[in-house]
């Protein structure tokens, strides 16, 4: 089989404050025998909050996001809910709508930079190495099962919602019942924690405007994976990340419980089970620590 | 296809007689054509005469038979049993939109909800005469700009399944927001700016939509109400009522952050957004991040590559102002 090359594109977060993120989604590449090329020359996506400013802008610099990958030639892989909604989003108003796409492209094309065409897929590095790769074949390379290990799975909104761009570009899970993570953790020999807020919002985006509302969002989660045995939680979004782990003091806060529990990102996870030390996944600079890993 | 003996577990409740709820277990054959309505009225007619639910019109526009099976916001009369088995397997739960304000079985009371609608002034406003001599037309290219908003059955199946509106009884929610927005596109309106002011207030307005897309995934109409939220978000912008405060600087400080390094400064963004003042109280998680190597320090902020394509991009893709921004 030939080498699987993806144009990964980063997004901001995963260079500043989960630096865990990108590391390890570099270690766990490497070891799945994965290629990725950085998108150095990409913009932020807008974090679905310059839309709300500047709807134009917005789709405008993620259009030249997605060229900078066309130029490449391959899929466009992100590892953030909230890029990868962003960017998909912006590939599918353009692809629909042709007047969009010219309006895009003359502006693209004022400053250089070659013209939108549509031609690459962009898909959150989960869902990239289910579909490329498969389960069957990552199950293959485990060679530290993740055994007596009760994973809680959290999937995120923007990775599974709204479900038609999903499917077009994603994973196209079924948002009232995604299992594409749960899967994963089989595959890795650990046991999948079933609880009823896997697939709802950890309030991240408006965190700063209202954390009442974050903090309560996020609290049902984390209580909904503890009360049912889940030793780690793991999710494929950094933006999630930052609330469960780096805001866990203030969800308790809000609670009035104990909801302490480390918190995976996922290729942490995946990394963990492949043999990749601690170190070379990062989790070091996870808040939360994870007494379970010697 | 064959029939399918399917288990539905139904939500149970009487507020005047009973403390707690509970859920009665019904076995029944079911055919591959019957919708989840067909399933209510059996249990009524062939099981349990009690059982109590809304519904009217049995074709998708009286918006009264919204239900959630499985947790999954149902237009009864619409949603197909066997489509539902398909994702969930032979054992379907039926519960109320909201177990917390159910009056009796699926019948909750809905005042909160309605109440909204009233809050964003869902009609329009305009000073008319008693006895026009015109009629007041609404030509097919205005009518584009609703954006098909008037299709709203008002089933409240995007506000029962709204998270910010189930941690906050103040927020507006996707059903009054995107009618608020209907309005704001109607030609003949001329409340936009107030509707606009009741819209962008903190604490229950656009701003605390969570973005989960919740909404557009329930609507049995396919409204996408988020979207309807996102243009509420411009239009206070284009029409400068966009007040100085956290959410519009949160939201704005994005461009100020590309414009600068292409990227997002994820410190400064918290501080141009809160204040010198307010982002004191981020201390203790910034001190947390510090000590783990999360913070990035301004000598090692990342960069995009040809930056300069960015900002020119930036220089003639605009089309929102704010302040000087
Ligand atoms: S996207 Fe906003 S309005 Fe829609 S359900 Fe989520 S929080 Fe509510
Ligand atoms: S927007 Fe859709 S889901 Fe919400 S009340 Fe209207 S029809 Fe129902
Ligand atoms: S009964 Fe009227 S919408 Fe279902």
């Amino acid at each position: 089989m030939a080498k699987i090359k993806y144009a990964l594109y980063t997004g901001c977060t995963a260079r500043e404050s989960t630096p865990e993120l990108l590391k390890s989604t570099l270690a766990v590449a490497k070891a799945l025998d994965i290629e990725l090329i950085l998108l150095d020359e990409a913009s932020c996506c807008g974090a679905s909050h310059l839309q709300d400013f500047d709807d134009m802008l917005s789709l405008t610099l993620n259009a030249r996001n997605i060229v900078y990958a066309e130029k490449l030639g391959f899929t466009m892989v992100t590892i953030c809910n909230t890029c990868q909604l962003n960017t998909s989003m912006t590939k599918d108003r353009l692809d629909e709508d042709s007047n969009l796409k010219d309006t895009v492209n003359a502006k693209l094309k004022e400053v250089g930079i070659p013209e939108y065409r549509g031609t690459v897929d962009v898909k959150h590095f989960l869902y990239a190495m289910l579909d490329d790769l498969g389960l069957d074949a990552i199950k293959q390379k485990v060679v530290r099962p993740l055994t007596d290990i009760n994973l809680a799975a959290f999937y995120g909104c923007h990775n599974i919602r709204p479900s038609h761009t999903q499917a077009k570009n994603n994973g196209g899970e079924n948002p009232y019942k995604p299992t594409s993570i749960d899967n994963l953790i089989l595959a890795l020999g650990g046991t999948n924690v079933e609880y009823e807020d896997k697939n709802s919002c950890c309030g991240f985006h408006v965190e700063l405007q209202n954390p009442t509302t974050a903090n309560r969002l996020s609290a049902n989660i984390l209580s909904g994976a503890i009360d049912n045995n889940a030793d780690a939680v793991v999710t494929p979004c950094p933006l999630c990340h930052l609330r469960l782990d780096v805001q866990q003091h203030n969800i308790e806060k809000e609670a009035g419980r104990d909801l302490s529990i480390p918190i995976f990102h996922l290729p942490q996870m995946v990394g963990l089970a492949l043999g990749l030390s601690p170190e070379e996944l990062g989790l070091q600079h996870n808040i939360q620590e994870f007494s379970f890993i010697q | 296809m064959k029939n399918k003996e399917l288990t539905f577990k139904v939500f149970r409740f009487n507020s005047d007689t009973d403390y707690l709820p509970h859920y009665d277990t019904f076995v029944m054959k079911v055919t591959k054509d019957e919708v989840v309505l067909d399933i209510l009225n059996r249990i009524k007619w062939e099981h349990d005469g009690t059982f109590t639910y809304r519904r009217s019109c049995r074709h998708g526009i009286c918006g009264s038979c919204a239900i959630k099976v499985n947790n999954k916001p149902t237009l009864a009369c619409k949603d197909n049993v066997f489509e539902l088995v398909k994702v969930f397997g032979e054992e379907l739960i039926l519960d109320p939109q909201d177990k917390s304000r159910a009056y009796k079985d699926m019948v909750i009371d809905k005042k909160p909800f309605w109440d909204k609608y009233k809050k964003v002034k869902a009609y329009v406003i305009k000073d008319i005469q008693e006895t026009p001599d015109f009629e007041n037309i609404v030509s097919p290219a205005t009518n584009e700009e609703i954006d098909e908003a008037d299709y709203c059955i008002q089933c409240g199946n995007c506000y029962y399944a709204c998270p910010s509106v189930s941690v906050n009884e103040d927020y507006l929610g996707p059903s009054a927001l995107t009618l608020a927005f209907r309005f704001n596109a109607d030609s003949r309106d001329e409340g936009k700016q107030e509707r606009l002011k009741i819209v962008d207030e903190l604490g229950g307005g656009i701003w605390d939509c969570v973005k989960c897309n919740e909404c557009a995934e329930a609507c049995p109409k396919e409204l996408n109400p988020i979207a309807k939220i996102t243009k509420l978000h411009n239009q206070v912008f284009e029409e400068g009522l966009a007040k100085n405060n956290i959410a519009v600087r949160h939201s704005v400080g994005f461009k100020t952050s590309i414009k600068k390094i292409g990227l997002l400064d994820e410190g400064e963004l918290v501080r141009f957004s809160e204040g010198n003042c307010g982002v004191l109280k981020h201390i203790p998680e910034a001190i947390a991040m510090f000590k783990k190597g999360k913070l990035t320090l301004p000598w090692n902020m990342p960069e995009s590559k040809n930056l300069d394509e960015i900002q020119s991009l930036i220089h003639i893709a605009s089309t929102a102002k704010f302040k000087n921004i």
